[in-house]
């Protein structure tokens, strides 16, 4: 895939120490031992497709399940597992990987940088996220669900033979909610070692998350090229370090949560027990304290790309590109002191009620300037409806929709009415699958060069386009009113004469097209790869310096880094304006273009990058270990499990610190390998979570 | 040949467009999002250690005060043998670095020690375990994951000592290190002075 | 200008026709639980701020998707080998302190309402009748301390007047919803929450659980029966009664001696006149529905049964015969009964008016 076909500059190198150092960068152990940023990138993308796959599948169940009154094509144990996993693998294992994928691959490219600043640590980040969504996904296989038990011990039934409650394969998985009140996904009525897979994967997946989020923090501080200061930085690059920002302060506070819930259900503690004292509401707090920012965490990547796509095919520069950044800082700093919106049915008094509505309202300004600078860069623009813009727009009509019906939630008296309705899953559905989801596709169209070289098709793209928005507006718009008619969330059945039957069958013939357009990008993707047409340098006269180097992108990204003199760069080297203001192509733009079709392929010397290695990739591997021991720490082979997991992380961990990020080249001086062994670092970052 | 490849290696990026070093910075990226992770527990054991009605004792009820005072003396005084650390090196005083890394580490080594004392003390002389109350299982999760925070701690001097015994010096890489290991260590500590404060020396048991 | 201006035309026509269409889609409120039929002075406060911020939505709505599809059908470039690029605007303060102003304007005109609503719709009056509240998986019970009366599944409160509910719960989170009179409030394990109830028409009201809580979350709803004040009086005395005994003989002899035999006592409830001695009462740890009235109540299960094409006396059957079935994870073991027992069972249940 990308740079296969590059000049490789590190083809010789000596051998280290300890192991033998890899040094393929091709086939399987080249992709294991990568620590390159763009490859990383290609495994977090595939990866969340996978699982945008499952969860996907796991949600047409749902519809199935629902399309009719007092549906039995689930039992009750196995929807419960499917809502649950549905939006759990949505959130953790789909758009959150799926935007890592974007941010390893475009960042380093954005600011003209050669790679992340820790490339081995971006690996372990990659590998831990892997070997957590195969953790939480092992619970198919190893969990169990069983029947409540009441806090005086006695245990729920299931019907003999299976029935409507019946656990099997599919409820063998977590079947608390993505959310996990307590105390229902404690200990007594959530037994069973599922939820502990919950609990524990998503702690794995977030300490990937918290590893990349200093990464990225480090990378855009540090590794922007000369010129590329930080209001010159595309708007994507400053919505990627906001979510990482995002990310850096919320995750310890689902960590701490989550610690809480798997000592309670571990280790007897009473955190969340009634019976014990606990306060079960105190985990809506925590969790929202981090499930908010999380919302913003999942739109704003796409509101960058967006805010790449929409400027490029209107030939315009984002209007009011301050604005649209500073508006995306608001949004995540506001996003911290809402969460109580989640939880104005909870009985938590009229005084916050009322502050925590008001401070849900203020996030409407800045969310309302981005929609409006979109719109005004639209304006007077010449405006190319291609597969990305047409995303792009989608997005921003689609998330204006989520965005009011969002207000409707702040309106606090109303909002007891909507809450845990229907009303609730159509809104975050038109944020997330209209605002995160479209704005996705928008970028994978967007950027399908830079991985292969080749545009995607226009014909199968369209396609896609009109399908999944046809299918999505078929899906959701009508669980507005579905909400507002009284149906509730997470209902395995509802009862005949509410006067949902018909609506719901609407939803499910919808999800059904959703999944038909996803084929079709399936196809088109496949397709594309091979027999796509070529791109060129410069596919859709873009703006940002990404686009200044071959497609795909060589393994080094950059032979010489653009010295960057303007926000929007690369078009300020194509383009100058007239004295009306239009934009003149300049005359040797085109001359240019070749040049650096040639020059950046040809490095006149070798390029020095970092080596591959094995120990993120075993690093990762010792931690789900560990965690399964966790989960069976009474048995012996629990405590032994624990004790390899934890050997497999701090060998690597030695072997880390010995081997240099860089092995010297042949032909270079000793020193010149650049002392950037981020070895000790990461030994503070496994302890204060691990 | 070599030279350009100096060049184009030097010329790509300027690093450290901050001036700070990555790994400094991404060091103290890293303890920012750990400030949120110590704030979550000790929110957390506030929220529970004086709500009355529990069964069995609350951890206020039992605070060796005196003990704990100690115990946080001998870390704040690995806070300054730290310190002392890094300025040897700084004045390449090898001997002297080595001595002051491992004076830090033992003093860590023996607040752990404090630790577990008061731990066991807790547990069998007064029956409050883990699972005792809400207050009490906040109380062990704090305070555990603090001495996790420290044994971390014990353990990253101890290889540096390991590595500036072993090489006779610690290079200037490793010196980075020792300044990425000394932040850490102060981290732990500045926690540890919260902790104190706040859950040992303000808190009460419900009257 | 003239492509423009045809543009516009054809836009507009297509717009008018879209507004036809859906002012013609009939939308039909027949649900219970719907949120649009108020049926009490909280409920209708909620509703019109509801409509407020709809109507508001609604134009702002219009407005952005009309604002948006115009820009898209005037500055769609349809011609693909045009040199004339546009102006490069990077930005216009005004316009943007506008929409900036404008939202906060339209949000601070929405707080007001929203914050007065809050205070004046939380809590209860002082002297409303109280209605404890339990929430169980998966049912709710109900206790009136002012009647020492304890009735599961139907609420039944007077017409207007505020009736406050002092809810909790007795193992995981619950949410009890009753859309035409309120809306929804956790009951909370060791904490109380408090919902004031009001309806100003008699009638009989759909709820819901509306928190999950578990397996049978779905199976969870509610009903509240409005009734005026004389009919509540006399719906509390025969609640305060207590069962009668039935005698060797009676219709529903042998269903007794079943719930007495197979274990039903050990969680359900009864009160009996001749003596406290016979009380059954269910020991703390097992408990179910009280069911000293039982037949009293339209429907059981958790106000689940009987569905509408069903008769009482068959929906109960099914529902003794393998309550589990009926609802997953029940509490209510499947007894193994055979039909006989079943059908003794049904006709004593019915006796217990």
């Amino acid at each position: 895939m990308a740079g296969d076909n590059q000049v490789t500059a590190t083809a010789e190198r000596p051998q280290s120490t300890i192991f033998k150092r890899p040094s393929s960068t091709k086939g399987l152990w080249g992709w294991i031992t990568t620590v390159d940023h763009k490859k990383i990138g290609i495994m977090y993308g595939y990866a969340a497709f996978f699982f945008f796959i499952v969860g996907g599948i796991e949600a047409l169940l749902i519809r199935v399940q629902l399309a009719q009154a007092d549906g039995e094509f689930l039992t009750a144990g196995a929807y419960n597992a499917m809502f649950t996993m549905h939006a759990t693998t949505m959130v953790f294992l789909f758009i959150m990987p799926a935007s890592a994928a974007f941010m390893n691959y475009l960042l380093p490219l954005m600011i003209g940088a050669r790679d992340v600043a820790f490339p081995r640590l971006n690996a372990l980040s990659w590998w831990i996220f892997f070997f957590g969504g195969i953790f939480l996904y092992s619970t198919f296989i190893f969990g169990t669900s069983l029947p409540p038990i009441s806090p005086d011990g006695i245990t729920g039934n299931l019907a003999p033979g299976g029935g409507p409650g019946g656990f099997g394969f599919l409820a063998d998985s977590p079947d608390g909610g993505w959310f996990g009140y307590q105390p229902n996904a404690g200990p007594l009525y959530s037994p069973g070692t599922a939820m502990d897979y919950w609990a524990l994967g998503l702690q794995i997946i977030g300490l990937a998350s918290l590893v990349s989020s200093v990464n990225f923090i480090v990378t855009v501080f540090n590794m922007r090229t000369l010129g590329m200061r930080l209001l010159r930085m595309p708007v994507f690059v400053w919505m990627s370090t906001v979510v990482a920002f995002l990310l850096l302060f919320s995750l310890p506070i689902i960590a701490v949560a989550l610690f809480m819930v798997t000592f309670d259900r571990q280790f007897g503690t009473l955190f969340f027990a009634p019976v014990g004292g606990g306060d079960p509401i105190l985990w809506q707090h925590l969790f929202w304290l981090f499930g908010h920012p999380e919302v913003y965490i999942l739109i704003l990547p796409a509101m960058g790309i967006v805010s790449e796509v929409i400027p490029v095919f209107s030939r315009k520069p984002l209007f009011g590109y301050s604005a649209v950044v500073f508006a995306g800082a608001a949004i995540a700093f506001l996003g911290f002191g809402v969460w109580a919106h989640h939880m104005f049915a909870s009985g938590i008094t009229p005084v916050a009620q009322a502050a925590f509505g008001l401070a849900t309202m203020t996030i409407a300004i800045p969310t309302g300037i981005k929609i409006f600078n979109w719109m005004g860069t639209l304006w007077g623009g010449r405006l190319r409806l291609t597969t990305p813009m047409l995303f792009a727009v989608g997005f921003l009509a689609m998330f204006t929709i989520g965005g009011l019906s969002g207000v409707t939630h702040a309106i606090v008296p109303s909002d007891w009415q909507q809450t845990d309705t229907y009303y609730v899953v159509a809104h975050f559905h038109y944020v997330l699958f209209g605002g995160a989801v479209f704005g996705l596709f928008a970028g994978l169209y967007y950027w399908f060069p830079k991985l292969t070289g080749r545009v995607m098709s226009e014909r199968l793209g369209k396609t896609h386009f009109w399908l999944q928005f046809l299918g999505f507006n078929l899906t959701f718009a009508p669980m507005h009113w579905l909400g507002l008619q009284g149906m509730v969330r997470r209902t395995w059945q509802y009862a005949p004469g509410n006067g949902f039957e018909s609506w719901n069958l609407v939803v499910t013939v919808g999800a059904f097209i959703i999944a038909l357009s996803i084929l079709v990008f399936m196809y088109n993707w496949y397709r594309s790869r091979r027999r796509g047409d070529a791109s060129g340098l410069d596919p859709w006269d873009a703006r940002t310096v990404e686009w200044m180097i071959p497609n795909p992108t060589p393994e080094y990204n950059f032979v010489n880094p653009p010295v960057v003199e303007k926000l929007d760069h690369w078009w300020h080297l194509k383009y100058t304006e007239d004295e009306e203001g239009r934009a003149v192509r300049r005359p040797e733009a085109d001359q240019m273009i070749a040049e650096l079709e040639h020059s950046e392929l040809n490095p006149e010397s070798p390029i020095h990058l970092p080596a591959p290695s094995y120990f993120p990739f075993i690093m990762a591997l010792g931690l789900p270990i560990v965690f399964y021991g966790v989960i069976y720490h009474t048995t012996v082979w629990g405590k032994a499990l624990i004790a390899i997991g934890a050997v497999v992380t701090l060998a690597s961990l030695i072997g880390w610190g010995i081997e240099p990020l860089e092995e010297p080249m042949p032909s270079a001086h000793d020193d010149e390998a650049e002392p950037e062994d981020e070895g000790d670092a990461d030994e503070d970052e496994e302890g204060a979570d691990g | 040949m070599a030279d350009l490849a100096h060049d184009t290696a030097d010329h790509h990026p300027p690093h450290e467009s901050t001036g700070i070093d990555n790994r400094k910075l991404g060091m103290w990226v890293f303890l920012s999002s750990e400030f949120l992770f110590f704030g979550a527990l000790i929110t957390n054991y506030l929220l529970y250690s004086n709500r009355a009605g529990y069964d069995g004792i609350y951890p206020a009820a039992i605070y060796d005060i005196p003990f704990t005072s100690v115990s946080s003396f001998v870390l704040l005084m690995s806070s300054l043998t730290m310190v002392l650390a890094h300025n040897a090196l700084s004045r390449g005083d090898q001997n002297g670095t080595r001595t002051w890394l491992f004076a830090t580490a033992a003093l860590g080594a023996v607040f752990l020690g404090g630790q577990v004392f008061e731990f066991t003390e807790f547990i069998v002389e007064y029956g409050m375990t883990m699972q005792t109350n809400p207050a009490a299982s906040a109380f062990y999760l704090l305070t555990g994951f603090h001495g996790v925070h420290v044994a971390i701690g014990v353990i990253m001097l101890l290889s540096l000592w390991g590595i500036s015994r072993r090489q006779g010096e610690l290079s200037e890489k490793h010196g980075m290190n020792l300044e990425l290991v000394g932040l850490y260590w102060h981290f732990v500590d500045i926690i540890w002075i919260v902790i104190f404060t706040v859950v040992y020396l303000l808190s009460y048991p419900p009257t | 200008m003239t492509p423009l201006r045809q543009r516009a035309a054809r836009l507009f026509a297509l717009v008018g026709a879209a507004l036809l269409l859906t002012s013609c889609s009939i939308i039909q409120i027949d649900s219970p639980l719907t949120t649009f039929d108020p049926a009490g002075p909280n409920a209708d406060r909620i509703d019109d701020l509801f409509w407020l911020v709809f109507w508001i939505a609604t134009i702002i709505f219009f407005l952005v998707m009309g604002a948006l599809i115009v820009i898209l059908v005037l500055f769609r470039d349809r011609d693909a080998n045009s040199v004339r690029e546009p102006k490069q605007t990077h930005g216009n303060a005004k316009l943007e302190v506008v929409w900036t102003v404008i939202p906060a304007l339209i949000l601070a005109a929405i707080a007001v309402p929203t914050v007065s609503g809050v205070f004046d719709l939380t809590g209860c009056d002082d002297d409303s009748m109280r209605v404890e509240v339990i929430g169980h998986q998966w049912w709710f019970e109900y206790h009136y301390p002012d009647y020492d009366i304890d009735t599961a599944n139907v609420m039944v409160i007077p017409v207007g007047e505020e009736t406050c509910l002092e809810m909790t719960s007795d193992d995981v989170l619950h949410n009890f919803w009753v859309p035409a009179l309120m809306g929804k409030r956790y009951l909370v394990p060791g904490q109380t929450t408090l919902l004031r109830l009001e309806a100003d028409e008699t009638g009989e009201f759909f709820g819901h659980c509306a928190e999950f809580c578990g397996l049978s979350h779905s199976l969870m709803r509610a009903r509240v029966e409005v009734v005026d004040k004389a009919e509540f009086e006399a719906w509390a005395s025969a609640q305060q009664e207590p069962a009668s005994l039935p005698a060797e003989g009676d219709p529903g002899y042998d269903g007794y001696q079943v719930f007495l035999n197979k274990g039903c006592v050990q969680c359900h409830t009864i009160r009996f006149d001749d003596s406290s001695a016979s009380n059954i009462l269910a020991s703390d740890a097992f408990n179910g529905p009280d069911l000293t009235h039982f037949a009293s109540r339209s429907v059981f299960a958790g106000a689940v049964l009987p569905g509408d094409d069903e008769t009482y006396q068959a929906a109960l059957a099914d529902w003794l015969a393998d309550p589990p079935y009926v609802k997953p994870g029940s509490f209510m073991p499947n007894l193994a009964l055979t039909a006989q027992e079943i059908s003794d069972l049904v006709e004593w249940l019915e006796t217990t008016k």
